[in-house]
């Protein structure tokens, strides 16, 4: 059941980024649209909020939209528009006004040489990199960034807990993890840099946390907000050396109405927690609940609906 | 510097040498995908394709099945199979979704070849006391052999440009940096690797169009013109005078 539901989402992702990238290119134009008629007037109107082709992110941007409807304001949802590359033109342009962004991965798109790791750093850095037209609002303690996982068995038999206790170990060390986290600071050569950690590198994509469980790689970039960290019994390892980008979840707004949206917007940042979020996707993939759904329960709880 | 001289500077780095993926095994892997992907289509296709020619039977059924397979996203299906067949047998999952897209060509290619033979040299051979085997292995096989030869190399120009998608499950095929090149921005990296995907493509196909040259049975050649006119007007001509 639950491989069905990892396939529909898989397929349902991929469907939509080829969507979105198909959908961009005609799209300038009406930015140029869109952007004069809402700038000009100073009255924010119609918000658009996005989100990426990802579960968490869109239950995030639901969040956002919901609580911007309860304030008073009209709301257009543009979900699920794949990846950076795809979504970040539509928000330059301003044909996007409002985005759940995640602080490193979002700096390291305009800043990749970066070497901020922490997160008040990074949420530093990432003011000074954005283009003009382009703001932050208050960043959430609710991270959802890269981190390095064991299986339980494997942290029990070589008692790691953290990525300096796999210096030295007697066993043969492959990190796998999309195709391009061999290129990050953080990849093999991170490891190797930081920790004295010798690895070798398998790309297993979408199924990194299946290629863990079943040991075809014995360490693997995961997430931090992933539901799977729980449900598969894996062990993050800690990481000493701030090797990891840190990435909070933040409001990546368009600068015209930064301020109008930030009363609204900031509160909801505020009660965000890392476990928070880790519950809300929870909700998504174990109890398999719409998003909207999973947002007017959040909101309601938290006093913010 | 131009995209493209970034892209070829990229392919000729010493860098390439090393790394999660080293060219030459990228290179390697690529082809390797490619050939047992096509070589395990031709093994069931060939033989089924051979059959519906022969005897006429299951044409219309092979005709919607495999026009139907040719519709099956091959992105989903890799990404599916992985799923399904779990994860330790990604190679399997991903053969097999790159074996399904081999199929139609290769067997559109065998089946018409057999049919396009002449219906009068097969009822010669049956009148010299052919088995149905015998005619099937020594006339309608060798004179198809021009038209499989072709779908074999429409297959496996559409099998070179699939296996592309292996590198979104493994650290396999030239597609590997294409795909990790999207990621980090690399846009020389993802030229360097289409246009290797390019160059396969071509040798793979130049090595095909030589083939189906020396493929050609010499009955066929011999009854050729020098001036290239059509198989078909040649091969009736001598046997058969146009009534007046």
């Amino acid at each position: 059941m639950r491989t069905t539901r990892r396939t529909a989402i898989l397929l349902a992702g991929a469907t939509a980024a080829a969507l979105a990238l198909g959908a961009c290119s005609s799209e300038d134009p009406l930015a140029t649209d869109t952007g004069d008629g809402d700038g000009g007037s100073g009255d924010p109107g119609t918000i658009v909020v996005g989100s990426q082709a990802y579960y968490s992110n869109e239950i995030v941007a639901e969040i956002y939209a919901q609580a911007l409807e309860a304030d008073g304001f009209t709301v257009e949802r543009n979900f699920n528009i794949g990846q950076r590359d795809a979504y970040m033109p539509a928000l330059e342009s301003g044909e996007v006004q409002l985005f759940p962004e995640y602080t490193g991965n979002l700096l390291q798109f305009y800043d990749p040489e970066t070497e901020a790791t922490s997160p008040d750093d990074v949420y530093a850095a990432l003011q000074d990199a954005l283009p003009d037209g382009l703001a932050v609002l208050d960043q959430s303690t609710a991270s959802d960034q890269d981190s390095y996982n064991v299986t339980k068995d494997f942290a029990d038999e070589n008692g790691v807990a953290s990525l300096a206790d796999l210096a030295g170990l007697d066993v043969d060390l492959s990190v796998g993890g999309p195709a391009e986290l061999e290129q990050r600071p953080y990849g093999p050569q991170g490891l190797k840099d930081l920790y004295g950690v010798d690895v070798s590198f398998v790309a297993t994509g979408d199924t990194t946390v299946q290629d863990l469980v079943a040991g075809t790689v014995n360490i693997a970039n995961v997430f931090s907000a992933d539901p799977r960290i729980q449900t598969e019994e894996l062990v993050t390892l800690d990481d000493p050396e701030g090797m990891f980008l840190a990435s909070n979840v933040v409001p990546l707004v368009n600068a015209d109405v930064a301020d109008d949206l930030a009363d609204v917007i900031n509160p909801v940042s505020a009660a965000l927690t890392p476990e928070g979020l880790v519950a809300l996707n929870v909700e998504s993939t174990v109890d398999q609940r719409s998003s909207a759904d999973i947002a007017a329960d959040w909101l309601a709880d938290n006093d913010l609906g | 510097m131009n995209v493209f001289a970034d892209a070829i500077a990229w392919i000729f780095s010493p860098d390439r040498a090393s790394g999660a993926l080293p060219l030459s095994e990228a290179i390697w892997t690529h082809l390797a995908f490619t050939v047992v992907s096509v070589a395990v289509a031709a093994l069931i296709a060939i033989p089924a394709g051979w059959l519906i020619g022969h005897t006429g039977r299951g044409r219309e059924l092979a005709v919607a099945l495999s026009g139907a397979a040719r519709a099956v996203p091959s992105f989903g299906l890799v990404l599916l199979l992985v799923l399904v067949l779990g994860v330790t047998h990604k190679v399997g999952a991903s053969t097999t979704a790159f074996v399904l897209l081999a199929i139609p060509p290769i067997l559109a290619g065998a089946y018409s070849g057999v049919e396009a033979v002449d219906r009068r040299v097969i009822d010669g051979a049956r009148g010299v006391g052919m088995t149905e085997a015998q005619i099937l292995r020594t006339v309608e096989a060798p004179l198809g052999l021009p038209l499989l030869i072709g779908g074999l190399r429409s297959a496996t120009l559409q099998v070179v440009a699939t296996v592309t998608l292996a590198g979104y499950v493994g650290n396999w095929g030239l597609g590997f940096y294409i795909v990790q090149g999207i990621q980090i921005r690399d846009f020389s990296q993802i030229l360097g690797a289409a246009l290797l995907i390019v160059v396969l493509a071509l040798v793979l196909d130049a090595l095909f169009a030589l083939l189906q040259r020396v493929a050609l049975p010499r009955g066929v050649s011999a009854g050729r013109a020098p001036e290239n006119e059509p198989v078909r007007r040649r091969r009736r001509g001598p046997t058969a005078p146009a009534p007046s």
